[in-house]
């Protein structure tokens, strides 16, 4: 799976992409955000507001119970501040 | 429609131009400019980094379009939006809307940057000289698009 990072978040995890290997129980949006958690500080603290992290599945904005399978491109980020 | 996410600086009345043509049809014209500010609350503003999600900022914001679009009777419609490293003075971001009437350009001007605020994928960084920070997003935005529901 290919996940993508932006703003505060890719700077916090300290990359702007990665390849990862779902484990089996990992099922949906939610559940990669609290496995990615169990991989050191710098995820801890990318993720420690559940209600600054926003996600899209393949280009499209989704929540945290949305299903996700191996080909998925996730691309996690903190709310946008454009315009 | 014309959506652009890019590095380059904008020509407003070039914008306008291409909209126009050779129409004479157009009644109204709407433009809204948003532009880097050198001040953000007490902070004084050095430099401003925007950064995007390529190919999908471009997606979304042809989706706003769309919905622009049938919400009112839009005759032409141009959404631009920078990124990169930008100064205090310079442009962020342009969106011309054109109609036989003004209300429907006016109204769709800004529910198209309500709705960008929230929902397009782009992220501002501050140079400050205190330092750096990443700006947070405000309810504020939030409620500014809700209002549009019904």
């Amino acid at each position: 799976m290919n996940l993508i990072y932006f703003a505060l978040i890719r700077e916090n995890i300290g990359k702007s992409s990665e390849q990862i290997t779902l484990p089996n129980n990992v099922t949906t949006t939610g559940q990669l955000i609290n496995y990615l958690m169990t991989l050191g500080d710098n995820y801890q603290a990318a993720f420690s507001q559940s209600d600054l992290i926003r996600l899209a599945v393949n280009q499209e904005y989704v929540n945290l119970d949305h299903p996700i399978s191996d080909g998925d491109e996730i691309a996690i980020f903190p709310p946008m501040t454009g315009g | 429609m014309r959506i652009s996410a890019q590095s380059e600086d904008f020509d407003i009345s070039l914008e306008i131009e291409r909209l126009k043509e050779n129409r004479t049809d157009l009644g109204a014209i709407v433009s809204f400019s948003g532009l880097v500010r050198d001040i953000h609350g007490d902070k004084i503003i050095k430099k401003m980094t925007l950064e995007h999600f390529p190919v999908m900022a471009e997606k979304e914001l042809s989706k706003i379009g769309e919905l622009a679009k049938k919400r009112w009777p839009l005759e032409g419609l141009t959404i631009i939006h920078r990124y990169g490293e930008l100064s205090p003075g310079d442009n962020i971001v342009l969106v011309i809307t054109t109609s036989h009437h003004r209300s429907a350009a006016f109204e769709a001007a800004q529910f198209i940057m309500d709705w960008l605020k929230t929902d397009a994928p782009f992220w501002k960084k501050e140079q400050t000289e205190q330092g750096e920070h990443w700006v947070g997003a405000k309810t504020d935005d939030d409620d500014q698009k809700n209002r549009w529901d019904k």
